[in-house]
């Protein structure tokens, strides 16, 4: 099939435009460890209050200076609503839901987080900047949707 | 007209003015959404937010894009395959699509599935709106069959000829569409007797691989509704050329290739879900951006042919020799400049790395709305203005309000779609009633929604003067229209598509296999865990 000159080179900029941000992706992936959060630990989500450590939500300090947050989302709040951490400290955030599918979204921070009945999510953040962070549910969850939210104190 | 073509349009009809009435409802929805974002709207208990959401996706995504697409796509193959013909099952279709949309949307006006578009479970909606779900897919696949049989019967009648291009395109179009969907009644299967009670639970990530499995090739659905006009039709509106017969055909078999295996895109943020399928999706999305590279040096082409043909030359002078003035072309035209936003959104979204940043924030509405809000809505309600008269043959009622129709249409979405872009972007989320959270919200998210609404209603304005044309043409004009349909033709002497490119349905084979190979590695290890079940609520 003829196929004309200018739409060659149409296509070869398309196509190469594609293979350059492909390239970045896979880059950021394997270089700079950039992954979506997928976290692969199942739970039964009739259980998730008798489960540990979802038993008992919140921070823990780990042995090498960095933090854990646990939390159960459910309609319509986080369990712990409010959490206090350092500046600067790596925190791994730990997520699911008893209930519904419910988000677990840090405004103005890349944590944007899926929370489903039946699995563990987790994903990690370096907060740099002190203040007040809101912690909102970003998923349609039911009536009481727009007030879940919860908020992270950074001293 | 004669009878036997007049018999036809009246299938064609009762399709594309479902899709109107759907389109103009939509719209009375979605502008009270955007006012009750900006805090100048409350909705009542008894008719909630949400339930107005979910009135609005389900009558815009799934009711007014599948009619629309079936009635144009009725229409192309009537026309360009001219034979003696009962349209039993395009009628079957439309009453099987009517049944099951009345079914799902009583059950949503009765509080009984406030569950949005996408029914996410476990929120647990009524049985019927499921079953009211499936009874629209099945006669979507009705519709499809009587496409492929008038596809068929050309091939058998008009051995070694090409099928016209107009009904190759819409029969791909409803190849995909029914590999698509295939995903959706999948989930129905759990779904339903879950919803009855007859099993204790659901497998959450199950049902949401095969919903947006279905998900995201229903947007190429769109887009292929569209593409149909543009290639077929559009041209004939500047005395224009088909660009070229075999690299259209070729466009709609990639899009029936690669629209299927690329819904994980839409589960970046989910667990249960390894990172590998996640970046083998993200690269076959970005393959799915080809096709549509065609498009626009297709379309473009087109325009610079049709312009030199008047003599006239470079960029300008093809620019203005278009007729700015026809609402039938302003509609798709103001859509292909909103779509080129849409592609560029669209690249950030698939990604495997950027979507976190914007991940069900109020970014992905902007994006929706500048795809099938934009250049799909608006190529549809462009040919509703030259279809309406060929099927009805009246002259259209108020072609003025119609060329303001596609120009508010236009500047509505830009302005609301663009401020819920950069809403999105400073973190603003969607699916929610009002953005406050009692007081602890940045303020800037409140002035964005307010932008946002303000184009909303211009948006509103616009779909009453759709409505008032296409109710006005019907009501008011006398007949006398003429209604001879002609397709668009390739340049003189360009040689025919190849014949790699002619046979449509070993295609349809590739492009199964093609999808089952993009979802088998996910499914496997999804089945391989160890898959709790969640008994789901309602909990609105």
């Amino acid at each position: 099939m003829h196929i004309h000159k200018y739409e060659r080179w149409w296509l070869t900029f398309g196509m190469g435009m594609l293979i350059v941000f492909l390239a970045t992706i896979a880059f950021a992936a394997f270089a700079d460890n950039m992954n979506p959060p997928s976290g692969l630990q199942a739970i039964d989500p009739t259980k998730v209050s008798k489960t540990p450590p979802f038993d008992h939500p919140g921070v823990r300090r780990l042995p090498d200076g960095s933090y854990e947050a646990y939390y159960v989302a459910q309609v319509f709040s986080f369990n712990p609503a409010t959490i206090t951490i350092p500046a600067g400290k790596k925190v791994t955030f730990y997520v699911t839901s008893p209930d519904v599918v419910h988000g677990f979204f840090i405004a103005k921070t890349d944590v944007n987080m899926m929370a489903i009945p039946g699995w563990v999510n987790s994903d990690s953040h370096v907060f740099r900047t002190k203040g007040t962070y809101l912690l909102i549910c970003h998923e349609y969850c039911g009536i009481g949707h727009q007030n879940m939210f919860a908020k992270i104190e950074v001293r | 007209m004669t009878e036997a073509v007049r018999a036809e349009n009246r299938v064609v009809i009762a399709h594309v003015y479902t899709a109107t009435a759907a389109i103009v409802l939509g719209a009375v929805f979605g502008a009270l959404q955007g006012m009750s974002r900006a805090s100048a709207f409350n909705a009542p208990a008894w008719f909630d937010y949400y339930r107005i959401l979910t009135m609005h996706g389900v009558l815009m995504a799934l009711v007014f894009t599948t009619f629309f697409i079936c009635g144009l796509s009725l229409f192309v193959t009537y026309r360009s395959i001219p034979r003696p013909r009962k349209m039993i099952l395009g009628w079957l279709g439309w009453w099987v699509m009517l049944l099951g949309v009345v079914m799902a949307a009583f059950e949503i006006l009765a509080g009984n599935a406030t569950v949005l578009y996408t029914f996410y479970a476990p929120l647990k909606a009524s049985p019927w709106f499921y079953i009211g779900a499936t009874i629209l897919i099945i006669g979507t696949w009705i519709v499809a069959a009587e496409i492929f049989e008038n596809v068929l019967w050309f091939r058998k009648n008009n051995p070694g000829v090409p099928v016209p291009l107009p009904a190759f395109t819409a029969a791909a179009t409803f190849l995909m569409w029914w590999i698509a969907t295939l995903g959706v009644v999948g989930e129905m299967y759990f779904l339903i007797p879950w919803a009855f009670g007859w099993t204790p639970g659901i497998n959450v990530m199950l049902t949401r691989m095969l919903f947006w499995y279905f998900g995201h090739p229903l947007v190429y659905f769109w887009i292929m509704g569209a593409y149909i006009c543009w290639y077929n039709i559009v041209p004939k509106f500047y005395n224009g050329k088909l660009f070229s017969d075999g690299l259209t055909r070729l466009t709609f078999i990639m899009l029936l290739l690669l629209s299927t295996p690329v819904g994980i895109h839409h589960e970046f943020m989910e667990p249960g879900i390894s990172s590998t399928w996640k970046m083998l999706h993200t690269v076959t999305t970005y393959g799915v951006a080809i096709p549509s590279f065609i498009t626009a040096f297709a379309i473009f082409a087109s325009f610079e042919i049709a312009a030199r043909l008047q003599g006239r030359r470079g960029f300008w002078q093809t620019v203005t020799s278009l007729p700015w003035n026809d609402p039938a072309f302003c509609g798709p035209a103001y859509g292909m400049l909103l779509f080129i936003l849409g592609g560029f959104g669209g690249l950030v979204n698939a990604s495997y790395s950027m979507d976190t940043l914007v991940h069900n924030t109020i970014w992905i509405v902007g994006h929706f709305h500048v795809t099938v809000g934009g250049p799909v809505a608006l190529t549809f309600l462009g040919i509703s203005y030259w279809m309406i008269p060929k099927l009805t043959g009246r002259a259209l009622w108020k072609p003025d309000w119609a060329l303001w129709q596609t120009r508010t249409w236009f500047i509505g979405m830009l302005v609301m779609s663009m401020s819920m872009h950069i809403a999105g972007l400073l973190g603003a989320p969607r699916r929610t009633a009002e953005v406050s959270y009692l007081g602890s919200a940045p303020n800037e998210w409140l002035g964005y929604m307010l932008v946002a609404a303000a184009g909303g209603l211009l948006l509103l304005t616009s779909i009453l003067m759709f409505a008032a044309v296409a109710i006005g043409t019907l009501v008011v004009n006398e007949k006398g229209e003429d209604t001879t349909v002609e397709f668009a033709q390739p340049v003189a002497g360009t040689e025919p598509a190849p014949r790699m490119l002619q046979s449509l349905f070993r295609w349809g084979v590739v492009a199964l296999i093609v999808a089952v190979l993009a979802y088998a590695g996910p499914l496997l290890e999804m089945l391989h865990n160890p898959g709790f079940l969640a008994p789901g609520m309602r909990t609105w």
